[in-house]
């Protein structure tokens, strides 16, 4: 029987912390798509095709709302745009890969994917990058598949006064707080917030709250940058 | 609360933002060697993304719940999102975070 490269296994062992981790958040994924009238196949279909959580969640919500579908995908896009540092600053490490690889590399990019290798890379310079990046990315993929199977499943038998449909905006929640991380992006965080509010309740139709918060929050964001020091 | 979409509508969806998504993921790793580097006015942009995204999706959910702004205690979305945050700031555990917000909701809607 052929042995699994060492650096695979490292990557599957660095990445057990976080398979705990991601597990409520794809629950809350699957239950989500349940809640807003999906099926469990299209739960399915959003881990699989899609595999970004925050933007699954995002255009679950949409679409329970009857939000027009150019919002339900531009808002998705407008979520995953950070993924583009990701590709980025992971490109030189995966130059030389086939592109074959390159495509498995891509698709399986996570922010803990990301994270992970990227410090790996740096502290042992003889890693298989490949095996390791597989061996983290691969094992959170089987995870967040199972945590949304389980989520669909759990969340079809859930009544509706139990008001699951709060775990959603409470995932976001906890992706925002480690977001706030200087002045700079605490500034884009408040002003997206209240931008995101005042759109809302301002009655402004076609769901464009979240794209136009995104537009408002990096402006304040890049202004207290250029402005307000580097504090 | 349920979409009015077919099913069929949902799917193209999930394959033109997973198409998208893939692209945004591969752009760099394929165009190395051609472009290498993100011009740093669009990496700052770039960095700003998260903190006004996720900021964008959980306010209005918890400050106008039902569209309009309802800032007082019997909004019970933003007790519970409030002590969520604080849970969030705490520990940085999204389970933690789930878990005192969906409690804190709880208790004020069956006990209180």
């Amino acid at each position: 029987m052929p042995t699994l490269p060492s650096d695979f296994v490292d990557g599957v062992r660095d990445a057990a912390p976080l398979h705990l981790g991601i597990v409520p958040f794809g629950l809350v994924a699957g239950v989500a798509a349940v809640e807003q009238g999906l099926s469990i196949f299209h739960a399915i279909g959003f881990s699989t095709v899609v595999f970004a959580g925050a933007s699954q969640l995002a255009m679950i919500e949409l679409l329970g709302s009857d939000a027009p579908l150019a919002i339900v995908v531009g808002t998705a896009v407008v979520v995953n745009l950070r993924m583009l540092m990701y590709s980025a600053s992971i490109a030189p490490y995966f130059r030389d890969f086939a592109a074959r690889s390159k495509t498995i590399a891509s698709y399986l990019l996570t922010d803990q994917a990301f994270a992970l290798s990227l410090a790996r890379y740096n502290r042992e310079t003889g890693t298989d990058r490949f095996a390791y990046y597989i061996g983290v990315a691969v094992s959170l993929w089987a995870v967040w598949q199972v945590a949304t199977v389980a989520g669909a499943v759990l969340g079809t038998g859930l009544p509706p006064e139990w008001g699951l449909g709060f775990a959603a905006p409470l995932v976001f929640l906890a992706l925002l707080v480690p977001a706030l991380k200087d002045r700079a992006s605490a500034a884009s965080g408040v002003v997206g917030g209240i931008v995101a509010v005042a759109v809302v309740a301002a009655g402004i139709p076609y769901h464009l709250d979240i794209i136009v918060a995104a537009v408002a929050g990096v402006a304040a964001g890049l202004a207290v940058e250029s402005f307000g020091g580097d504090a | 609360m349920a979409t009015s979409y077919d099913p069929v509508t949902v799917w193209g969806v999930i394959v033109v933002a997973g198409v998208l998504t893939f692209g945004i993921r591969a752009s760099f790793i394929y165009l190395f060697g051609h472009i290498d580097t993100v011009p740093p006015r669009v990496k700052s942009a770039l960095e700003y993304v998260p903190a006004a995204v996720f900021a964008a999706l959980v306010f209005p959910a918890v400050v106008a719940p039902a569209g309009d702004v309802a800032l007082s205690l019997g909004n019970e979305r933003l007790v519970a999102g409030v002590l969520a945050a604080l849970a969030a700031w705490y520990t940085e555990r999204v389970f933690v975070t789930i878990a005192v917000g969906m409690g804190a909701l709880w208790f004020l809607r069956f006990v209180v």
